[in-house]
């Protein structure tokens, strides 16, 4: 009755040792499974995956070097570091942002000021670590700030080398100034290959020589090695390669002329170049009106940056090598030399100037009414005639004109050691075809010739490239680069690197010819239009007044600047170099808007020559270096 | 004179205490019990106050086994299926009060205690399904396996719903091998094999979010290295770093920098072999396997159908833990959460693989005794 039940139970017990069994072998077979998976990992994988686990561990923590300093040709620093506290928030670690900022307000002063720079430094800049709210906290706001710390996570106090410019304004174009590396600019350092030695660099210098010199500024950032856990906070340092710091930079600016000069100017715009003729080295290299660059270092605030960017004076341009100008007057000896060489006219050869020059039915006028009667080569720099240059011009043609021209190196790119250097427009028929569109307007047209010889018309360089050609004259023809840096210097092993001159190329002049027109120039300054901006100068020099007009005038009309618009008067301008005999300086100056060349630019040339050749401060600044002490600064 | 009775009587409660307790499945489980408090002091260097909690959990453990090895299968046959609903109305009254925890509805609060009821169901369904089974020894059809399948997966439902897909996957398993040590017909088993795969995109459409990106990141954790995939990266990274003979006790970076998550609980082994290496993997994949053989034997010979079923399957719920659990860790698996047994940190889980054991002993001891 049970059989079959019991036939089955012994079945089922066969199978179920059967099926243990298998079990035992499914247990067995999926275990060698791990077994093998882990001699995988373990063994073949293993290198790849300790290299993982080390690159988890370790993190290589860049060191910011120490930018290098800028100092003038004395030693005078014009640009350092200092050691500051700021106040910095990590954005990605912080959820309401402003809410944080109210609290801190409490805590730190926050102006408005530093709330719409952080949102500017914000906006601009990606998966940056941290942004300052606040910089140079003083020593109560950093304790303030350290017994509250509490209170804001993802908050924190740094000690920070900033920038400093200890001189603000002066010579502001020069040294330039630093800011925060943008996306644009670390486009840049990647395509040079120099990304990597800027981990950990938040600067970059953005003008001036900060930016032109920066990869020598800058210096080789060192690396720490840092064990770090998941969170990424450092556990331990494991190695440590120290930064160095970035070459110093010494200028063959002077900055006390630098002083003089823009002192000079006041509240004028303007731009003045004052070049070594041997050497191309320059000595001062002005653009007024000027700015702090000590606002752009921390990241400049938005009003301060819609004040200098905003403004119709435009300080922030750098005329010197940007601004482009009708050469004016000062191109008369430049074009006098021309004649000569070309065999256009002699020493001798000599005009009636009745005080206009006809081209077919278009009168010329002198500056002068009723003109400067006989006037021969030399007369005509002196008294500055123009009836003498519209002829002069016309005869040599455009191609003559523009062909000596080019050789002074006027209307090309100088090649100053600054970025942002403008090449200006030597006029030519070429230069035309090329400038416009329109046939009409491609061809040159004769009576286009006689205004610049008078440099007016097209003509229009930069300061940068009138001195330049100015020193060539003194030089002899020999043209140098102009260049602002004397030597480099590595801080570390004392290595020094001097700058050479370059010589740009050596002029064929005759030398009579030459001897002539530096004869005229100091003509000018003894008798001529610069003999009253040069009474008693106690060294001789050799100059030209220029004036250059921004406004054109009808034919018939008469100049009056009472009745002109402050910014439609003529640019004043003055070229020089001095002494005579073996020149140690030339000077190119501009004043905007100043009137006569030799009312505003001559005389201001005249102080700068004064106290380079002479010691000699102007009153004013000789008062105030009692006070500063600037006399004392190195 | 005196002293020597005194020392004599600790040695006699000790005796009396470990009599009918397996001696090689108490050396395996205190072996592997010793290895997980070596770990876990790595793991949670710096913090001894796991260690402490987890010695007390290993205390109320071993009581625990103590007394499951005290109870005879007939004995323990009898709370089958009271244990069964009991843990099913618990689940219900998860599902409907319980506590979210990490978004699941997992917990259970009596205020004194708080526990997982989907833990008691994965001891409650083997000895209910076992139970079953030994009243219909001899008379076994298929609609008895279909009633029993059907015993099974209503707990199942219950704990995936929760959802807690790994328990889930446990107490199915826990199911599924004691429908197959009860002899369930190769051909059906195929059948229900097919059915699965035909089922497997329903199942994925019922799949949460979260547990759809653990099962795709298994075959490309790269792709979401900071997410989902972030977990099994840094074990398999600490598995392979450990190389043949581990970076040495305590000195794992992977697991003392922060790198390991959960390092202390489920991917407490990424901890032991980065420490241990492959030495110390095999070592402990070898205790496994010799905690399973055991088991396995001792259901081999034990005396009645329900001793049979349940030291069958619980031998193989040990081997689930630990496959799965190494499987996940060492990246072939998904990412569910089983801890690694008698090695991770926790009461819940300890406790039930205690009196896992417990009942091991018992039908080990008791196999002789009873006789049909």
């Amino acid at each position: 009755m049970h059989r079959p039940e019991l036939r089955n139970r012994e079945a089922e017990l066969h199978r179920f040792q059967m099926r243990i069994g298998i079990a035992g072998a499914v247990v067995l077979a999926a275990f060698a499974l791990l077994a093998a998976r882990l001699v995988h990992l373990q063994v073949v994988q293993h290198a790849s995956y300790a290299a993982k686990a080390e690159e988890n561990r370790i993190s290589i923590v860049p060191i910011a070097p120490n930018r290098g300093l800028i100092l003038d040709r004395n030693g005078v620093v014009l640009a350092r570091n200092y050691s500051a506290y700021t106040l910095e928030i990590f954005p990605q670690r912080v959820a309401d942002l402003e809410a944080t900022i109210d609290a801190l307000g409490e805590v730190v002063d926050i102006q408005p000021k530093d709330r719409a720079r952080f949102r500017k430094l914000l906006a601009e800049t990606r998966n940056a670590e941290s942004l300052p709210i606040r910089t140079r906290l003083s020593d109560e706001e950093v304790a303030r700030f350290a017994a509250q710390r509490f209170r804001f996570p993802g908050v924190e106090i740094k000690a920070r080398l900033f920038r400093q410019y200890p001189h603000g304004e002066l010579a502001s174009h020069v040294v330039g100034y630093i800011g925060r590396i943008s996306p644009k600019d670390r486009e840049r350092l990647v395509e040079l290959g120099v990304a990597a030695n800027y981990r950990g660099t938040d600067f970059i210098g953005k003008s001036g020589i900060e930016a032109s010199y920066q990869h020598e500024l800058h210096g080789t950032t060192g690396f720490e090695k840092v064990e770090i856990d998941a969170a990424g906070r450092g556990i331990r340092t494991l190695a440590r390669t120290p930064a160095q710091p970035g070459n110093n930079v010494t200028l063959t600016l002077d900055i006390r002329l630098q002083q003089v000069a823009e002192a000079a100017f006041g509240a004028r715009r303007g731009a003045l170049v004052a070049l070594e003729p041997a050497t191309g080295a320059v000595l001062a290299l002005v653009s007024r009106p000027g700015f702090d660059p000590n606002l752009f270092v921390d990241g400049i605030d938005p009003q301060s940056w819609a004040e200098l960017n905003g403004s119709p004076d435009r300080p922030l341009a750098n005329r010197a090598i940007a601004g482009i100008y009708p050469p004016g007057s000062t191109f008369k000896p430049f074009m006098a030399l021309a004649a000569l060489e070309l065999g256009k006219r002699t020493p001798k050869s000599a005009i009636f100037d009745p005080g206009y020059f006809v081209f077919g039915e278009r009168r010329f006028r002198d500056s002068r009414p009723g003109g400067h009667g006989y006037v021969d080569l030399y007369k005509s720099i002196v008294v500055s005639s123009d009836t003498f240059y519209y002829q002069l011009a016309n005869d040599m043609g455009i191609e003559a004109i523009a062909g000596f021209m080019a050789r002074l190196g006027l209307g090309a790119k100088t090649g100053i050691d600054l970025e942002g250097e403008a090449s200006g427009v030597l006029p030519s028929p070429e230069w035309k075809m090329a400038r416009f569109r329109r046939p009409e307007q491609q061809k040159w047209y004769p009576g286009e010739t006689i205004s610049i010889g008078i440099g007016q018309g097209y003509n229009a360089y930069t300061p940068i490239q009138l001195a330049l050609a100015t020193a060539a004259l003194a030089a002899n023809g020999e043209m140098y680069r102009p260049h602002l840096v004397a030597r480099i210097d590595n801080v570390r092993t004392g290595e020094r690197r001097v700058i050479e001159p370059v010589l740009l190329r050596r002029l064929a002049l005759r030398a009579e010819h030459l001897e002539f027109v530096k004869r005229a120039m100091a003509g000018v300054n003894r008798e001529g239009t610069g003999a009253r901006a040069f009474a008693g100068a106690g060294y001789s020099s050799a100059g030209k007044t220029g004036t250059a007009q921004v406004f054109g005038m009808k034919e018939g009309e008469k100049y009056d600047e009472r009745r002109i618009a402050e910014h439609l008067r003529d640019h004043s301008l003055f070229i020089a170099f001095a002494p005579l005999e073996e020149p140690r300086i030339a000077v190119m100056a501009i004043v905007e808007n100043g009137g006569f060349g030799a009312r505003a630019a001559a005389p201001l040339v005249r102080t700068v020559l004064d106290y380079y050749l002479l010691g000699k401060l102007p009153e004013a600044l000789r008062q105030a270096a009692e006070h500063e002490g600037l006399e004392g600064a190195d | 004179m005196g002293s020597g009775l005194a020392t004599l009587a600790p040695r006699r409660i000790a005796a009396r205490l470990a009599e009918g307790l397996d001696r090689p499945l108490l050396a395996i489980s205190a072996a592997l019990v010793l290895v997980g408090l070596v770990t876990l002091y790595s793991a949670t260097h710096g913090t001894p106050v796991r260690l402490s909690a987890q010695l007390a959990n290993l205390a109320v453990g071993a009581t625990a086994m103590w007394i499951a090895a005290q109870i005879p299968p007939q004995t323990l046959m009898r709370f089958a299926f009271p244990a069964y609903v009991g843990g099913l109305g618990l689940l219900l009254v998860v599902a409907l009060f319980g506590e979210v925890v990490n978004g699941a509805r997992r917990w259970l609060d009596l205020g004194f205690l708080r526990f997982q009821p989907s833990e008691l169901m994965k001891l409650a369904l083997p000895l209910a399904l076992a139970s079953y089974f030994h009243r219909r020894e001899g008379t076994l059809r298929l609609r008895d396996f279909a009633a029993a399948a059907a015993i099974a997966a209503l707990p199942v439902a219950l704990v995936a719903r929760q959802p807690d897909l790994g328990t889930a996957l446990l107490v199915a398993a826990s199911g599924f091998t004691v429908l197959f040590f009860a002899g369930i017909g190769w051909k059906v088993l195929a059948g229900l094999g097919i059915a699965g795969l035909a089922a497997a995109p329903l199942a994925w459409g019922l799949l949460h979010d979260y547990q759809r990106r653990r099962i795709l990141t298994l075959f490309d954790p790269t792709q979401d290295p900071l997410g989902a995939g972030y977990h099994t990266i840094q074990s398999t990274i600490a598995v392979g770093s450990g190389g043949i003979g581990g970076k040495g006790w305590l000195r794992g970076t992977q697991a003392h920098l922060d790198f390991i998550p959960e390092r202390h609980t489920d991917f407490i082994f990424a901890v032991y072999a980065e420490e241990f290496g492959l030495v110390g993997s095999l070592a402990l994949l070898a205790l496994y396997t010799a905690l399973v053989v055991r088991g396995l034997m001792i259901a081999a010979k034990a005396a009645t159908v329900f001793a049979r079923l349940v030291s069958a399957s619980l031998s193989l719920m040990f081997f689930t833990y630990a496959f799965v659990n190494i499987g996940m860790v060492a990246g072939i698996l998904p990412v569910v959460g089983v801890p690694l047994p008698f090695v991770s940190y926790g009461g819940s889980a300890l406790a039930t693989l205690f009196v896992a054991i417990g009942i091991l002993m018992s039908a080990q001891r008791h196999r002789r005794l009873v006789q049909t």
